[in-house]
């Protein structure tokens, strides 16, 4: 569903990369937690993915299709297939829980038969149903997020990205969240998932990819939270090859050049 | 028809939002396109007095007086017989055959005539005499813009005091006109240049007031053209309401300035521009308005609503 090949991201010439030959495969409805220290590069990483940002070097292959190379004008057909979700919900204060989720299918220019059919729907399955008339500042965060998973799935994308979707969330919360993410992958939906949150990484026991500095240090199925250190030390010591001392030399040195 | 619907509705909300803004943008394309109209009308009603004009202008070729001689042709007095026949030959003769039409011989007599018809009442045609008056040939040109072959011709000679080209007449009130052509036509720049500013401006702040609709559509797959439409629109629409603004502002002008009152003071122009002609430059004014729109639209879009 989503390939990364040796793929680097570089924001600005001389920079260190935010994302360093990256390769890293996720197939049709996995779920993946992306975890890592802010700026390791998991934004970067959903950036590529949408087309938010192209990368520097490598290729990324969405869907069937190799993205980097795509034209301007077919972003916006990968986007759909693409449903995304952020840590602040980013709701469209002055409309209702209704008109927020039918404003995706609106502005893609669904008929108004299937926006009515789809949209209450789409609200049953985040359990929202009979909340369609609120407005956002009437809603609770966790209903609040329900509404913007809403709007991410109600046009059927084959990928969810999710980027701290709990990270505005009490602990109970983020649970409901968690199921209700797990639910829409257990229908095929591919979930990638950046997230700092250590106790859901450990209850779900799904892949996690770890990222330090633009890089892929741990790779696991069912992992489970690792601190940077530790997976760092563990990945120097399992695939010692030079290729990957000699990145971390690197890494190292740009670690100690912005602490000086 | 849904998506029709729903742009609709985000206009009319872009439109709420930038009340003062958009106010300010529809009276900006309104005074330029006006200067812009103000232009095509006072070049149109050039035109119409130069075709109703110069279709009757004549070659006045006036002959020596009696009297104190002004120039040199006419050291020698008044003309004589023979100066008069000379000049008539000379006009007559088959080479000018193509430029002349017709030639009328004005006597001194029928100038005093003529004269007494249009102003036998004033106190001053008391003290004029027939001897003061002079006489004159009137040639009627086939095609007036020839009128410099004729001139040349008859002018210098023995006899000839001045020969005058009606046309010049008129020059001064064309000169006038084609200043303000002038005037209104820089005007009309300057406005536009402000409306594009105006309308970047309106644009950038709508855009900006509605970030997060175009970060979510932009998210969930709308089409770049979708995305931007509605500012186009919401561009377009106050450039038109401009032009309307405009073509009535004209068209008042016209039906109550000019029909109404200047034909009527003014009467030695017996052929107007009329509200047919605002109508004529109505839809070139709509057309500007939606133009600057347009460009102002591409300029900002572009750069406040990336995709």
């Amino acid at each position: 569903m989503i390939r990364f090949d040796k793929v680097s991201k570089v924001y600005k010439r001389g920079a260190r990369p935010a994302l360093d030959r990256v390769s890293l495969g996720v197939e049709r409805g996995e779920f993946v937690f992306l975890v890592g220290a802010s700026g390791s590069g998991k934004s970067t990483f959903l950036r590529l993915v949408l087309r938010e940002e192209r990368a520097t070097s490598g290729r990324v292959h969405v869907a069937g299709r190799e993205i980097t190379t795509l034209s301007q004008w077919k972003v916006p057909g990968l986007r759909r297939q693409i449903g995304v979700v952020f840590q602040d919900f980013r709701l469209l204060q002055n409309k209702t829980v209704f008109e927020n989720v039918a404003f995706a299918q609106q502005v893609i220019g669904r008929p108004r038969h299937t926006i009515a059919r789809e949209v209450p729907e789409t609200l049953e399955l985040v359990k929202l149903a009979g909340k369609e008339k609120r407005l956002p500042h009437e809603l609770s965060g966790g209903e609040q997020q329900r509404v913007a998973i809403a709007r991410a799935i109600v046009n059927r994308p084959s990928i969810l990205l999710a980027d701290e979707p709990t990270g505005n969330l009490d602990p109970a919360t983020s649970a409901g969240i968690m199921k209700l993410l797990d639910r829409i992958n257990s229908t095929g939906t591919t979930v990638v998932m950046a997230t700092h949150d250590e106790v859901i990484v450990d209850q779900m026991r799904k892949r996690v990819v770890q990222l330090i500095d633009g890089e892929v240090v741990r790779d696991e199925s069912e992992g489970r939270y690792v601190v940077d250190s530790e997976a760092a030390a563990a990945a120097a010591l399992a695939g010692a090859s030079a290729d990957r001392a000699d990145r971390e030399a690197r890494s190292d040195r740009a670690r100690t050049g912005r602490s000086a | 028809m849904s998506r029709f619907r729903f742009v609709l509705g985000e206009i009319g909300q872009g439109l709420r939002r930038n009340m003062s803004m958009a106010i300010s943008v529809v009276l900006v394309t309104f005074v330029s396109l006006t200067f812009v109209g103000s232009a095509a009308l006072l070049q149109m009603q050039i035109g119409k007095m130069k075709g109703e004009w110069y279709d009757r202008v004549e070659v006045s070729v006036f002959l020596c007086p009696n009297g104190t001689p002004r120039v040199e042709t006419c050291a020698g007095g008044e003309a004589t017989q023979d100066q008069i026949a000379e000049i008539r030959g000379i006009l007559e003769a088959p080479a000018m055959d193509s430029y002349v039409d017709e030639i009328f011989f004005e006597t001194k007599e029928q100038a005093y005539e003529a004269v007494r018809a249009q102003a036998g009442d004033e106190d001053w045609f008391q003290l004029l005499s027939v001897d003061q008056m002079q006489a004159s040939f009137r040639v009627k040109l086939t095609d007036p813009t020839q009128i410099d072959i004729v001139m040349d011709e008859v002018a210098g000679r023995t006899g000839v005091e001045e020969v005058l080209d009606q046309r010049e007449i008129f020059e001064p009130i064309f000169l006038v006109m084609n200043r303000a052509t002038v005037l209104s036509v820089g005007l009309a720049v300057v406005m536009t240049v402000t409306a594009v500013l105006l309308i970047t401006t309106t644009i950038r702040l709508s855009a900006m007031s509605r970030r997060r609709e175009t970060e979510i559509m932009r998210f969930v797959g709308a089409s770049n053209f979708f995305i931007q439409l509605p500012f186009m629109l919401e561009g377009a629409l106050a450039a038109l309401l401009g032009a309307v603004l405009a073509t009535g502002t004209l068209w008042f002008g016209v039906r109550y300035g000019v029909e109404d009152w200047l034909s009527s003071s003014v009467g030695f122009v017996t052929d107007y521009v009329t509200t047919a002609e605002v109508w004529v430059i109505a839809p070139i004014l709509a057309a500007i308005g939606i133009a600057i729109a347009a460009i102002s639209s591409l300029v900002s879009l572009s750069r406040y609503t990336k995709v």
